[in-house]
């Protein structure tokens, strides 16, 4: 499928020049609120962030443990829809460039109509999507909606796929390949570093494009390991539980930047 | 794709694989063991021989005179699943999936459970094979079902309260399915309705066209011909899709499905997915599903835990669409005062969620003729929730 030339791919392409490693946060949208979100995106990409993700809250969020289905609630509560969350990413697009993704549960696409939903997440400057619950063997006709002007789709492969799988993913993912580190659901802990490391290789190898893993990346030492031998390196829970705890503290915009930086420079360490 | 499905993946328009990468290998395993169980003849021996020695199948087809009588129309004939071992049809499908799960070699099952009824199926069938269980329930309905939650831990089953949500069925499915994805390689997630991705809607049928297929050969045995009309409650809809499927294409048998009608349909609490629900996917498949304008899952509600469920089997959005099965609802109002008559007239107390299907019977038989053939499924016994019905009518046992 040829891929809707857009920011993802170009700042792998940049980062891969310089010899860099993608930083890619993730924050669930609207917890605490939009307006914080927006704030936090920003503060994200100052910090050091090269693409950043953006959970769509689900009532029902299969994947994803204990901390971001909180998140996913709390967002809920405040009224948080995709709808609001791509206008906020439109009125974002006037302060920052950085590559966002929104990682949703398929039912929010559906709800919206697939072909309305790509239509107005390219418009509002979405450059790709995550969805957790949507293999390759159900993304059809979503992949034709999004195959002319994106936005990209990008799929998940798992220590459990199969060769036949991961030659399915490689071909039809889109920007980059989301790896999931571990056999379990987000905010899990890391473990066996030298098994991902050999399947991140193994994929890297045949796939031709960016990997970047995610799923129990939680310190800044987890993240040094893991883009030592991989492309890009998403933390997710370990965020989505500052932002919890600081929610309601004036602190909240100057920690995350920190520890974003820390995140930043382990990077850097690892290159 | 590369991958050639073994089976049609879905029904109709519905149904499909909406799982997690993770689970994908898992699925697709389970996919091609049961094809080649499905007509493996040690296999279906065995789970028949369990179905006869252990449940206690066939289940009687008994002809309810009193209350045919009483609602002076149709002949009612009620299949008496309420005398399966453990209360209720839940234990067909455990049987089948617990013999799959030896065959997989693994070791551990896990389940999700309303009710508590497929969870004390569960209990009672990984006792009898040996195997490890853990069972997830919503807090809210280990409250509503604190003796089905005793019997399970008393069979050597893991009970495991589910906080998040809504605390009930729906939230008991997804944190299952999270175990599953952290222990997928050991785990085997025995679901108990015909939900989730294919091929659990096609297998659960499969298991639970027992009651169909006895029922069936009995009517045809007393009466000498097929019944008119078929009545069950549909949650899930496993026992209504087990008693429909042997007859699907007996085109001149009508087929009634009874969801949750809660409060009301105008109170927006119910479970009636066909009311007041439009596609969707939740748990791995696409079917109707209550929810808002945004694709978030709606709060159900009905007095039977059994149906507090926003989603149904995607084969039954099939038939809704077709129009082969006929769907209605049933209030708690109404279910409440079916499980007294059920109880008055036949000396039998009817499962909550059966209560629903008895409350459409009594809307229904009287306008039928005398000649004609009613069956209903009575899924479930309802000594579960004697103290749920006391409690609402004040009483203190």
């Amino acid at each position: 499928m040829a891929a809707p030339s857009n920011r993802i791919t170009a700042t792998f392409d940049r980062l891969r020049r310089q010899g860099k490693k993608a930083l890619i946060p993730y924050i669930m949208a609207g917890d605490p609120s939009l307006a914080e979100t927006e704030t936090l995106v920003v503060a994200l990409e100052k910090a050091g962030a090269d693409l950043i993700e953006l959970g769509v809250p689900f009532s029902d969020p299969i994947a994803d443990g204990p901390v971001i289905q909180k998140a996913a609630e709390r967002a809920l509560r405040t009224g948080t829809s995709l709808h609001g969350i791509l206008q906020s990413i439109k009125s974002l697009r006037t302060r920052t460039q950085v590559p966002l993704i929104l990682m949703t549960y398929y039912n929010t696409i559906m709800a919206m109509g697939e072909r309305e939903f790509c239509d107005a997440a390219v418009r509002a400057g979405v450059d790709g999507v995550i969805i957790p619950d949507m293999p390759p063997e159900e993304a059809g006709s979503l992949q034709r909606a999004s195959a002319e002007k994106g936005p990209c789709l990008i799929f998940l492969l798992a220590p459990t796929s199969t060769t036949a799988r991961k030659a399915e993913v490689i071909k039809r993912t889109n920007g980059f390949i989301y790896y999931v580190s571990i056999t379990g659901i987000t905010g899990a802990k890391l473990r066996d570093m030298d098994s991902i490391k050999h399947n991140v290789r193994a994929l890297q190898k045949k796939a031709g494009k960016p990997v970047a893993v995610g799923f129990g990346i939680a310190t800044p030492d987890d993240a040094r390991q893991i883009a030592a031998f991989s492309d890009g390196v998403i933390v997710g829970s370990a965020l989505v539980r500052k932002i919890e705890e600081l929610r309601h503290s004036a602190d909240l915009i100057p920690e995350i930047s920190r520890f974003t930086s820390e995140l930043k420079t382990a990077l850097s360490d690892s290159c | 794709m590369a991958r050639v499905p073994v089976q049609q993946s879905r029904f109709g328009d519905y149904g499909g694989q909406y799982v997690p990468e993770t689970l994908m290998p898992a699925i697709t395993e389970l996919e091609h063991v049961y094809a080649k169980l499905r007509t493996d003849r040690s296999f279906q021996k065995e789970f028949h021989e369990c179905l006869k020695q252990y449940v206690g199948r066939p289940t009687p087809l008994y002809f309810a005179k009193q209350l045919t009588r009483t609602l002076g129309g149709a002949k009612i004939y009620l299949k008496r699943e309420d005398l399966c071992h453990t209360g209720a049809h839940k234990i067909n499908n455990t049987v089948g999936q617990a013999l799959l799960t030896k065959r997989m070699k693994k070791r551990r099952i896990i389940a999700e459970t309303g009710a508590g009824q497929h969870g004390v199926a569960v209990a009672t069938i990984a006792a009898m094979f040996g195997l490890e269980a853990e069972v997830y329930m919503g807090t809210e309905d280990m409250a509503r079902q604190a003796l089905n939650v005793f019997r399970m831990r008393l069979l050597g089953t893991t009970v495991t309260g589910v906080d998040a949500g809504s605390r009930t069925l729906k939230d008991a499915i997804s944190e299952a399915m999270r175990d599953w994805t952290t222990n997928v390689r050991t785990t085997h997630y025995l679901l108990g309705s015909v939900l989730g991705a294919h091929p659990y809607p096609m297998m659960i049928r499969d298991f639970q066209s027992v009651i169909g297929r006895e029922a069936r050969r009995q009517i045809m045995a007393v009466e000498g011909t097929l019944p008119h009309c078929l009545v069950a409650c549909v949650g899930g809809g496993s026992n209504s899709i087990g008693l429909f499927y042997p007859f699907i294409k007996d085109a001149r048998t009508l087929m009634v499905g009874v969801e949750a009608g809660g409060m009301g349909l105008t109170s927006g609490k119910h479970a009636a997915r066909f009311a007041g629900g439009v596609p969707g996917v939740l748990h791995g498949t696409m079917t109707y599903l209550l929810q808002d304008r945004h694709g978030q899952i709606s709060s159900t509600h009905s007095v039977s835990a059994g149906l507090d469920y926003p989603a149904v089997g995607p084969e039954h959005a099939m038939h809704h669409d077709s129009g082969r099965i006929q769907y209605t609802s049933a209030t708690d109002q109404e279910a409440l005062e079916a499980f007294d008559l059920l109880s008055q007239e036949e000396g039998i107390i009817p499962a909550l969620e059966s209560a629903h299907a008895v409350a459409e019977v009594i809307k229904r038989a009287p306008k039928m003729k005398k000649n004609q053939i009613l069956i209903m499924n009575l899924s479930g016994r309802g000594d579960k929730d004697v103290n749920q019905v006391a409690q609402m009518r004040g009483i203190q046992l």
